[in-house]
């Protein structure tokens, strides 16, 4: 093992201990005097330090046994193979998370199966804009405008008596072809230029929002959003969303509003599932490696015949249609949105699970949302300094770890033994 | 031999720098031609230009008949126009199969869907493509580093991997822009015989910039020298190499 490792995961330990320690370590008393600063209690000290283990030993043995793997492969007979989704290892492990996803919310509290359900749709967020900034290198900063999109869509045609499932697909379309739309005129636009255009979008589409009051309700916006249902079955105590039954009647129960909440759970991870599926498929496909291609070098890309504006095009249209997808689901979940959900900030917060994750690293990006939601919510007496932690925790990101949590592995081409 | 490439009058110009004036040049069939001058002479330029990437002030660029003036950077090298670029454009932080597989995207599968269901024809074609690029990574002797970063290889490697990326979108023309800079007398010896090779075996015809004369006197067929953006002499190694303007251009560089 070299000096390099073990430095490497020193400084990774120590980067997850300012970063958390912030959040966990210490928390604030009103006492007579004013508020103090004191630690905070033993059980939050115990996750602090159990985290930083895991995050040294991890670094310390991980790079070495996929190092080992890799090698162990590659010195056999070159013959190529295209990369295939189901690498066995890798697979078994996704099996293991997703089987404790499922089983999890049956055996916690309410609080916290509705908390994992909003990190969840900050993940599928992460996960699309991952697509246009982390990909195919656009600086989008007015992403949370094709998610508004997606969340009136469905609250406009639940209104209309639409199922959840059937307005799924139409609110992720209307989103990509907003995505289309507005990437139109703004994808010759580069760099810096873009995102203040982008910028722009954003706070235009939620202006609208405030201000097509026929429509959207203006800054009431719209609240009685239809909840989704199970093949009808409705999660409510009485009949409400225009399923033929509630489900505790129809599996003779009694009513549990918990339910509910672990019936949402359930979906929002199953829309999590399928996106990163989806994600993976596009990033063994033609389109997703022009998309990283144009992030390297655009002039390249149109010496050989690739035409950036249709590569552009598509990264900004998929990556909406993902925000579209979370933004049905975030009004289905709450049952209310207005354009307060959909400020600058979520943006914001949504580039910032990006760039913390790890540009274009899939896992870095879950592993990053959950850190940005979960981690104020186990802090609360914070929250009124939470812009200035997420602040503080990019600038140390930017300066310990500027390339993320969990930096991109892409799809690599493995050398194969020849039959 | 028919004619491939037949430029006239092509001029280019950068607000009150003429950096090419009134340029013709023809290429041909399986043939190599240089274009040489000095050092500011105009020859990026004119590649610029030819692919697209300039909009050329005034002059024709004709392709097989078909006028090229204006046409976007992409879509001539869609026509099978392809080009290096001076200082090494790869797509670093990718893969060096990986640099070959962009270059092949107009030829393989790109519907969406067959590629999210992973279909067989998708299958079939991005084995066909992986094959593809073995045969260009064999070609150019970058076989063992198939799964290297592009950023990572040497200079040379890097240089040939620019070549290969080229020829795996299958070109009728392709334009070199000094791939021998910064090559080891060994490594030029290769480049003299790949070119070869591609002009002999792969059917496609070269444009060459370059500054090193033992190589552009080896294997062009034909030799334009500029100077200062103005044609200064055209004709065979031997014929370029007794023109006294030349020799008076380059004050003696070989
Ligand atoms: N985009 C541009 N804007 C303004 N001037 C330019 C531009 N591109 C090239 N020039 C000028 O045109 C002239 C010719 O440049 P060019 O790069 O074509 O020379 P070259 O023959 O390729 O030289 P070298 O051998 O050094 O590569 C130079 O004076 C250069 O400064
Ligand atoms: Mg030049």
């Amino acid at each position: 093992m070299s000096k390099q490792v073990i430095v490497n995961a020193l400084i990774s330990a120590v980067t997850f201990l300012v970063l958390a320690g912030w959040l966990l370590g210490i928390s604030m008393q009103a006492e007579p005097g004013g508020v103090q600063l004191v630690f905070a209690e033993p059980s939050h000290l115990h996750w602090l330090w159990g985290g930083m283990a895991a995050v040294f030993f991890g670094q310390l043995f991980l790079p070495n046994l996929f190092g080992k793997l890799r090698s162990g492969v590659s010195a056999n007979k070159p013959s190529f193979k295209l990369p295939s989704m189901d690498r066995k290892g890798g697979n078994l492990i996704a099996c293991f998370v997703l089987a404790g996803a499922i089983i999890w919310p049956f055996m916690v509290s309410r609080g916290s199966v509705d908390l994992a359900t909003l990190t969840l749709i900050y993940v599928m967020l992460g996960l699309g804009l991952n697509v246009v900034v982390g990909l195919a290198g656009l600086l989008d900063l007015g992403y949370v405008g094709f998610y508004a999109v997606g969340a009136y869509s469905y609250a406009l045609l639940a209104a209309e008596g639409w199922g959840f499932w059937t307005c799924l697909p139409i609110a992720g379309a209307m989103a990509a072809l907003f995505g289309f739309l507005l990437g139109f005129p703004v994808l010759r636009l580069r760099g810096d230029y873009l995102a203040i255009v982008t910028l722009g979008f954003g706070e235009i589409i939620r202006l609208l929002l405030n201000n097509l009051t026929e429509l959207t309700g203006g800054p009431n916006g719209i609240s009685g959003i239809a909840k989704p249902t199970l093949f009808g079955l409705e999660f409510n105590r009485k009949l409400k969303d225009g399923g033929f039954d509630t489900f505790h009647n129809f599996f003779d129960i009694s009513y549990n509003s918990q339910y509910k909440v672990i019936f949402l759970y359930l979906m929002a991870l199953l829309l999590v599932v399928l996106t990163i599926i989806v994600i993976n498929r596009l990033l063994r496909m033609p389109i997703g490696r022009a998309w990283e291609a144009l992030r390297e070098d655009e002039i390249a890309c149109r010496s050989l015949g690739l035409s950036p504006t249709v590569v552009k095009l598509s990264a900004f249209t998929i990556g909406a249609a993902f925000a579209g997808f979370a933004g049905s689901f975030f009004a289905a979940r709450q049952g209310f949105i207005s354009p307060e959900s959909f400020t600058f900030i979520e943006s914001a917060i949504i580039l910032a699970i990006v760039v913390l994750g790890g540009m274009g690293s899939q896992i870095g990006v879950i592993l990053a949302a959950i850190m940005m939601t979960v981690l104020p919510e186990l802090a609360r007496e914070f929250n009124e300094y939470r812009m200035l932690m997420f602040g503080l925790m990019m600038v140390f990101m930017m300066i310990w770890r500027p390339q993320g949590l969990l930096p991109m592995s892409r799809p690599h081409m493995q050398l194969k033994q020849e039959a | 031999m028919s004619l491939l490439l037949d430029v006239t009058g092509l001029t280019m110009r950068f607000g009150g720098l003429l950096a090419v004036d009134n340029v013709a040049l023809r290429l041909h069939e399986k043939e190599v031609v240089s274009v040489i001058g000095p050092n500011g002479a105009g020859k990026t330029t004119v590649f610029n230009c030819l692919t697209g990437f300039y909009q050329p002030t005034s002059g024709q660029i004709v392709y097989r008949g078909e006028h090229l003036e204006g046409m976007k950077g992409h879509l001539i090298a869609r026509k099978g126009i392809v080009r290096t670029f001076q200082h090494v454009r790869l797509f670093k932080d990718m893969t060096v199969v990986e640099n070959l597989l962009v270059a092949q995207h107009r030829h393989l599968d790109t519907n969406f869907f067959s590629g999210l269901l992973n279909t067989k024809r998708f299958r079939k074609s991005e084995r066909s493509a992986l094959e593809f690029a073995k045969y260009w990574l064999d070609k150019v002797g970058l076989t063992e580093f198939a799964n290297r970063k592009a950023g990572n290889l040497a200079y040379g490697q890097q240089r040939r991997l620019e070549i290969a990326r080229c020829m795996v979108t299958r070109p009728e023309i392709l334009m070199l822009d000094e791939p021998a800079a910064g090559l080891n007398p060994r490594e030029t010896e290769d480049l003299d015989r790949l070119i070869l090779e591609l002009r002999d075996q792969e059917d496609v015809s070269i444009l060459l910039i370059e500054h090193d004369m033992k190589l552009v006197m080896g294997i062009s067929d034909r030799i334009y020298v500029v100077n200062q953006g103005c044609p200064l002499a055209d004709g065979t190694p031997e014929q370029v190499r007794n023109n006294p303007e030349v020799i008076k251009a380059y004050l003696g560089e070989f």
